[in-house]
């Protein structure tokens, strides 16, 4: 892909790496196979492993780059800014800290939202921005998805989130928990218009985010090997002492049972989203 | 009450308290010709969610609950009231069932959470819970949902998207376990205390940020001393916010409703603080 997703590739720092003495930029090492690919191919291909298909984590920037037609993007609520209505401070995490530290960084919260196109079919998209606190869903990210609900049913189209997310926010509370409601009522109202919900589960997807909007939705698109499920594996391993089977809680364990409509490679999606959108339009609610 | 203050630690021992009333002592407690309806129609009977009809305050209504036990024997038999799949599709079930029948439903909610394991997992977990949410959203019955002890997490919200939402004076309400988020914020379950006082996990926490709507007061102590008085204390708070709502048409019910939920949270935009949930 173009300059746009040229970003410091990440698992270069091991020893071993180190010895053998190659560029740092030059060379991508999948940390699915262990494979080296040319960065450049391996950008090319979406951050997708030409070798095994381990898709990496993308930022929200080059999600929408990938999907929506070039110059639609359109973003919205993007002053929205995280408070702190517990005034939460622990030793390890003192969240406005946390917050600003990651802001100047030039991180605003962890979703972003606005409206796009794909093949001129408009639609509202939401895209976790799982480097901010993993994903989080607090105030902020609750508010943008109600609001992108709310502006899908008023302007007749469909919603696309694509959902990375540790889970609610812990840092703010009964706040955080509250957004799967304030999501739920929204994305209810948007149903009640007959506007479709996609939801598109990234690695890793677990906690509030899968157990309200992310799971409610009318269809959920999951990429290959992404780990989707409500509690993690380490706190079922340690709460039950269970032993998981290693496919546990992938995309592929959820389509197996039943839970997503289809596992989509990333290369496919902006063509099955377009297929979607034009199979969900409504005459009737654009004219 | 009065006396010494309580930390927040002290509230949760008190809203844990085997001898605390339960979900079946309510139902017991405040209607008459209850029945048990059980099952999911899907997979299977899960008894850490009690579902069923009866009469309370002079009609029909209908009531699901996380339940827990008061010894060990009866926690295995209710899984400590941590439901399943199954249970979260058994109440979908008598939601759209009080629906059907025009039964306003009553919502005790007690449970530590949702069941985390290998078939929670299988069977859908999260599908199960965010179905709930997303039903409960609008769906056409007046619903009153009180937190009798422990409130925690998507297991607790599962069954407490309400009109009024309603709160013992001792009960908790939490995104987490004070043990969970201790592990995650301190990496350290052992400061579990810190973390239910840094959460803000009590009622009057929660009235402060206008999540509920009531705090049911208990005897001195913590209502395992006196069940029957607290029993009485949320009969008495059920029928008012009933009689309250039931004023209302449906549609002007779903609409306070949905404003009760879409204007929970705190941000700012730009400088200024516009949303605030008080």
């Amino acid at each position: 892909m173009k300059e746009f997703l040229r970003r410091t590739p990440r698992y270069f720092t091991s020893p071993k790496q180190a010895e053998q003495q190659i560029p740092d930029d030059l060379w991508k090492k999948c940390p699915g196979c262990g494979e080296l690919t040319y960065t450049k191919q391996w950008l090319d291909n979406a951050k997708v492993c030409p070798k095994c298909g381990h898709h990496e984590r993308m930022a929200a920037a080059e999600w929408i780059e990938l999907l929506v037609d070039k110059g639609s993007w359109q973003e919205h609520d993007g002053d929205l800014q995280p408070a702190d209505p517990l005034h939460f401070v622990s030793p390890r995490n003192n969240y406005a800290e946390k917050v600003a530290t990651l802001q100047e960084q030039g991180l605003n919260e962890s979703s972003v939202s606005g409206n796009a196109q794909i093949e001129e079919q408009p639609f509202a998209l939401c895209v976790s921005e799982f480097g901010f606190m993993g994903g989080s869903m607090g105030s902020v990210m609750g508010e943008k998805i109600a609001r992108a609900a709310e502006r899908a049913a008023d302007e007749g189209m469909a919603l696309v989130t694509i959902n990375a997310s540790g889970g609610a926010r812990m840092q703010e509370g009964i706040l955080s928990l509250m957004q799967m409601a304030k999501t739920s009522v929204a994305l209810a109202r948007l149903g009640d218009v007959g506007q479709p919900h996609i939801s598109i589960l990234i690695d890793p997807c677990l906690g509030g985010v899968t157990a309200s909007y992310a799971s409610s939705a009318d269809i959920i698109l999951a990429e290959p090997g992404a780990v989707v499920g409500f509690a993690g594996r380490r706190v079922i391993e340690q709460t039950i002492r269970q032993k998981l089977p290693p496919e546990f809680q992938t995309a592929e364990f959820l389509l197996e049972h039943g839970m997503i409509d289809m596992v989509t490679p990333r290369a496919e999606l902006r063509g099955v989203l377009a297929k979607f959108l034009r199979l969900y339009r409504r005459q009737s609610v654009r004219a | 009450m009065t006396a010494p203050e309580l930390t927040p630690w002290d509230t949760v021992q008190i809203a844990r308290h085997a001898q605390r009333p339960h979900t079946l002592d309510y139902i017991r407690g405040l209607t008459e010709d209850f029945v048990e309806l059980r099952g999911d129609r899907r997979f299977g009977d899960d008894a850490a969610m009690i579902a069923g009809v009866g009469r309370f305050a002079g009609q029909t209504v209908a009531i699901l609950g996380h339940q827990k036990g008061s010894n060990t024997k009866e926690n295995l038999k209710h899984n400590f009231g941590s439901p399943h799949p199954e249970g979260f599709r058994k109440a979908l079930r008598i939601m759209q069932h009080a629906a059907k029948f025009g039964f306003p439903l009553l919502c005790f909610i007690d449970t530590s959470g949702a069941s985390p394991n290998l078939a929670s997992e299988e069977r859908g977990q999260a599908e199960a819970i965010a179905e709930n949410l997303l039903v409960m959203a609008d769906l056409p019955i007046p619903i009153v949902a009180t937190v009798i002890g422990e409130g925690g997490s998507g297991g607790a919200l599962a069954i407490g998207i309400a009109d009024r939402l309603l709160m013992l004076e001792h009960a908790v309400y939490s995104v987490a376990s004070p043990e969970a988020s201790a592990a995650i914020l301190w990496r350290d379950g052992a400061q579990a205390p810190e973390a239910a006082a840094a959460m803000r996990i009590t009622a009057r926490d929660l009235a402060e940020f206008g999540i509920i709507d009531e705090v049911i007061p208990e005897p001195e102590g913590g209502a395992h001393l006196d069940p029957v008085a607290v029993i009485a204390q949320v009969r008495t708070a059920l029928q008012q916010h009933l009689d309250a709502i039931a004023a209302h048409s449906i549609s002007a019910l779903l609409e306070q409703r949905y404003h009760k939920y879409r204007r929970i949270g705190v941000v700012h935009e730009r400088q200024a603080a516009l949303f605030d949930s008080r």
